[in-house]
């Protein structure tokens, strides 16, 4: 999901920055000292979750979790995932700099659209929690695929093939992240409930 | 993986401070990604490679890392020449090169390769933590760079937390492979990962405050802003702005 550095036109770069910016502003505005260590380990744990490949057929795919973040985050998802994105392209040179906001907004947009969909459904027992849980996983990998393919589609008309192909790769991960996420939400629910009420 | 690999060394880059390094590497990546002409990026790829020269660093660690930089840059070479349309190269059977496409893709890796150089040169060569505490010397928001010093901080800690259960599971017999059990597992796997973070973060929390902790983290080493840094921002900065202004002189 990450665009590499000198890929986008400026526009698109700014207008990525612009709307990263926004978001973590608020939300470092509503992260007070007391849960600053809690969001900065989760965020060190989704990070890993990055790191953990499950195996798809002959091959295999990491983990994104971006709905996972914003069901348990809030706005806090903002500067999280950008603080996750640096420490990726400082680790291991993915992505860069300049494209930092273009990707996170890639992945945090979504990750708020699913927190205030999905949220108040799964605080919810039962189904509805678990297809709330799916739906949120399922649908930040959909939305965050689009916002890939549009800020390609829009930095050269000449990339809609492109942006195309990285819409259908995506379809099957958007399932497994669909299912995975299903499974920690209710793992968290019994274990945990702290988690499901956390990013208010 | 996450070993810093390129931190450690006695070059003339290793040595500067890193918010002088923060502000060069900015500029010199904003110059080359978003320039479109030929003339500045091949420039820049040549400035960058002088600059690997400079830090003195494992060229093989370095190359594999270019490798692993340009697999994006290989989706675009099989993709946009098929498919980006215009001025017609050759046919080869049902597909049509596109000239343009091709330029694209060309520009495009020569940027790709030229600010992954520079980001391990100029920002490889310091530790994240001692880059994290030339962004708050930069004033970048505190709470942010906070975020960033105590993730950093515990993504090694989680990371080996994640692999203990793994590997409990793995003692249990659990093979990975496409199916509702495995997805499950690794649910719940993360589930109990993140359960342990969020206990470790309280503890923490509790231990910094019984420490003194006022939100405020001090770095072990002072370092202030030398007159080698000031002569290497400076020259940093003009090689930048001359890259930059190629354009201006070659119309």
């Amino acid at each position: 999901m990450h665009i590499s550095e000198g890929v986008l036109s400026p526009p698109v770069l700014l207008a990525g920055a612009a709307i990263t910016a926004v978001g973590t502003a608020i939300g470092l505005k509503k992260l007070d000292y007391d849960r600053i260590m809690t969001v900065s380990l989760l965020t060190a744990t989704f990070f890993v979750a990055s790191l953990i490949h499950v195996p798809i057929g002959p091959g295999n795919v990491h983990l994104l979790l971006g709905g996972l973040m914003g069901i348990v985050l809030g706005w806090s998802c903002f500067p999280a995932i950008l603080v996750a994105l640096l420490l990726q392209s400082l680790f291991f040179n993915f992505g860069g700099i300049l494209v930092l906001g273009v990707n996170t907004t890639i992945m945090a947009l979504p990750a708020l659209i699913c927190f205030y969909i999905f949220r108040p459904w799964v605080e919810k027992n039962g189904h509805k929690r678990k297809i709330a849980a799916f739906g949120a996983g399922f649908c930040s990998i959909l939305l965050s695929a689009c916002i890939a393919a549009l800020a390609l589609w829009s930095t050269d008309q000449g990339f809609a093939r492109a942006a195309q192909l990285i819409l259908a790769a995506h379809i099957p991960l958007m399932i497994i992240e669909g299912i995975i996420t299903m499974f920690t939400v209710s793992f968290l629910a019994k274990v945990q409930p702290e988690f499901l009420i956390m990013g208010k | 993986m996450m070993d810093e690999r390129f931190a450690t060394g006695n070059s003339l880059l290793h040595k500067r401070d890193p918010k002088v390094k923060v502000i060069v590497a900015a500029a010199y990546i904003t110059v080359a990604a978003i320039s479109n002409s030929f003339a500045v990026v091949s420039l820049a790829l040549a400035l960058a490679f002088l600059l690997l020269l400079l830090s003195r660093l494992d060229l093989r660690q370095v190359g594999k890392r270019l490798l692993a930089a340009n697999t994006f840059t290989l989706f675009l070479w099989l993709t946009l020449p098929l498919t980006y349309g215009g001025e017609e190269l050759t046919r080869l059977g049902a597909f049509s090169l596109s000239v343009e496409g091709i330029r694209l893709a060309a520009l495009i890796s020569l940027k790709t390769n030229c600010i992954v150089l520079s980001l391990i040169t100029l920002l490889g060569t310091s530790r994240i933590a001692s880059l994290g505490h030339a962004l708050e010397g930069l004033h970048v928001s505190r709470r942010l760079c906070f975020m960033l010093l105590f993730s950093y901080r515990y993504i090694f800690v989680i990371y080996q937390e994640y692999q203990k259960l793994k590997r409990a599971a793995g003692m249990r017999c659990f093979v990975p492979a496409t199916n509702i059990h495995t997805y499950r597992t690794y649910g719940y796997l993360f589930g109990m990962t993140l359960v342990r973070s969020w206990n470790r973060a309280t503890r923490v929390h509790q231990a910094m405050l019984l420490r003194g902790f006022n939100g405020r983290l001090i770095p072990l080493e002072q370092r202030t802003v030398a007159s080698n840094d000031i002569v290497f921002l400076v020259i940093g900065l003009a090689i930048t702005a001359t890259v930059a202004s190629i354009p201006f002189f070659y119309r």
